[in-house]
């Protein structure tokens, strides 16, 4: 079974974001970047199903720049077997990276496709969702157990009243959330190693996709402000302002 | 043109992110839509009929529906998309398992999470954690949304008599197949919906420590949160946390216990009216957006603050 594994470069999840003054985004320049961890959790179940002797080959595909060849190194770094770089400029709608994957997963013909759940940059949480749609996959979304079994992978999914388990047929989509495993950290030796792992480049017009998008950003402004709270001495005096002050409890 | 809003529901009964769904929907149009998908859900119907600003309801009641599959539900709403400018659902775990199926299929972008309508066309949504805002437009001819629920009040659920229309698709998912359901039983308020929500963190030690925050919430009525730290380390189960990943909440008032107040955490309760935040490490990150905070070992906080409710 081979298992395509979409990952994508953002901003470290610690970096604390600015907007640019001209509010025509946010200010990405010297900001470190990192592998989104919802998809560092993907590519760690794909060879965690490896390892289990589940799946023979995982490939790790990442859409955009040159830059994210780097972020691909890492994956393979992790135990993945081979990369895919779909050249494109960087922050693509999810849509267009959705048919670029899915033409890439139909291309390898991929039995399982894994992406994480959201991107922490644009939060979309609409990739995996719209690959499923456009390959006709079923999907299992916010996983947080996966199970191959009989040509099915059995899924626990997180749900906001608790957990939900789902049967979907293989080929299908799977989207992580942040409880199903703890990744691994990258050992030398074998960061070493994945520069020699192949990495493959391919343009928009080898996959024979189009993008475009209609949805253009009027302007991105810093959240409103809290203005700044007070430290209260005691209890007594916590529960005397919020009956009296704040006026929340009675 | 219309708009349509997604329902959400249980089969049993219409949750309440559907009124908020609805009240954003009404700020992009008057003509609102409600669709019912699943199984056995005449209640549903019913207490859909008579939310305030619903023009209509269009019932799909087959066992094909019953578990609210992506898979049958996004082509079943594509079918009925032709008729409607906008199609609309909560940000929940359901209409953000659905919508973009639905996006990709009619292939049209979607807006995740909007906060605000400023026009038909153009919309408000947060990015990076809730970090930076952003506003967009879009020239879709079908415009998919997920709302945030916190960023909408809720419409009356009494005072509207909306016609009602039952679709007669019936669209398996032959794909994909429910096997269980483990809910959390809780006679708590949600946590979406509460007015007051006190929140444990790391700081709290362990499962058995929650127990102190229930007094708290007894008393004041309020629903039971966590920070992921919490949930990972096993104190609670995860469909408690609030957060990026988690639940977007926006109380009256939040009571952080024991929470450093990490970027992802905040995201999810920023918007709170009155944040109080209960700490013993002054240096928390948490007091940066506390009306209120108090220094002290919670140990010794929380039985004193339940004893002075």
């Amino acid at each position: 079974m081979k298992i395509l594994v979409s990952v994508k470069r953002v901003i470290d999840y610690n970096v604390k974001v600015r907007v640019k003054a001209d509010h025509s985004a946010v200010d990405l320049t010297n900001v470190k970047m990192s592998m989104n961890p919802f998809c560092e959790i993907a590519v760690e179940e794909a060879i965690r199903l490896k390892e289990k002797g589940v799946a023979d080959e995982v490939v790790v595909v990442s859409v955009g720049s040159k830059s994210c060849q780097e972020t691909l190194r890492t994956a393979l770094a992790l135990g993945a077997d081979r990369a895919i770089q779909v050249e494109a400029e960087d922050g693509l709608d999810s849509l267009s990276v959705a048919k670029l994957l899915a033409a890439v997963a139909k291309e390898e013909a991929a039995d399982l496709i894994i992406l994480g759940k959201q991107s922490i940059d644009s939060d979309n949480n609409q990739t995996g969702q719209m690959v499923a749609a456009l390959l006709d996959y079923p999907q299992a979304t916010f996983a947080s157990e996966v199970i191959i079994e009989n040509g099915e992978a059995k899924v626990t999914r997180e749900t906001d009243g608790g957990l939900q388990t789902l049967c979907v047929t293989l080929p299908a989509v799977v989207t992580t959330d942040l409880r199903l495993n703890e990744p691994r950290f990258a050992s030398l030796p074998n960061i070493m190693k994945a520069k020699r792992k192949p990495l493959d480049v391919k343009t928009l017009s080898d996959l024979g996709v189009e993008v475009g998008c209609n949805v253009s950003v009027v302007s991105v402004t810093p959240p409103p402000e809290r203005a700044g709270g007070i430290k209260v001495g005691s209890v007594a005096e916590l529960v005397e302002k919020l009956k009296n002050e704040a006026k929340v409890i009675s | 043109m219309s708009v349509l809003v997604i329902a959400e529901h249980d089969n049993k009964s219409l949750k309440p992110a559907t009124l908020n769904t609805v009240m954003a929907a009404t700020q992009i149009d008057a003509d609102v839509h409600v669709l019912i998908a699943g199984f056995e859900c005449q209640t549903v119907v019913e207490q859909a009929a008579k939310v305030a600003g619903v023009t209509k309801v269009l019932i799909a009641d087959n066992e094909v529906y019953e578990h609210q599959l992506a898979e049958n539900i996004s082509k079943l709403i594509v079918d009925v998309a032709a008729e409607y400018s906008h199609i609309a659902a909560p940000a929940t775990t359901t209409g953000k398992n659905t919508m973009p199926r639905v996006a990709a299929l009619l292939n049209v972008s979607q807006l995740s999470d909007v906060i605000k309508v400023e026009s038909p066309d153009t919309f408000v949504r947060p990015i990076y954690a809730g970090n930076a805002i952003a506003t967009v437009k879009t020239t879709d001819a079908v415009k998919v949304l997920t709302v945030r629920i916190t960023g909408f009040d809720a419409v009356a659920a009494e005072g509207g008599s909306a016609e009602r229309q039952v679709l007669s698709q019936v669209i398996s998912a032959d794909k994909s197949r429910f096997v269980s359901e483990q809910l959390a039983e809780s006679d708590r308020p949600e946590l979406t919906s509460a007015s007051v929500i006190i929140s444990g963190g790391r700081g709290m030690g362990s499962g058995d420590n929650f127990k102190l925050l229930e007094g708290v919430a007894d008393k004041l009525g309020a629903a039971i949160g966590a920070s992921r730290a919490a949930v990972d380390a096993g104190f609670v189960p995860n469909d408690l946390q609030v957060g990026q990943t988690g639940k977007t909440v926006a109380p009256d008032l939040y009571i952080a216990v024991g929470i450093s107040g990490a970027i992802q955490h905040l995201a999810g309760m920023k918007g709170s009216k009155v944040i109080v935040a209960i700490n013993k490490d002054e240096d928390a990150p948490i007091f940066q957006v506390a009306d209120y905070g108090l220094v002290a070992d919670l140990f010794d906080a929380i039985p004193e603050l339940e004893s002075s409710l």
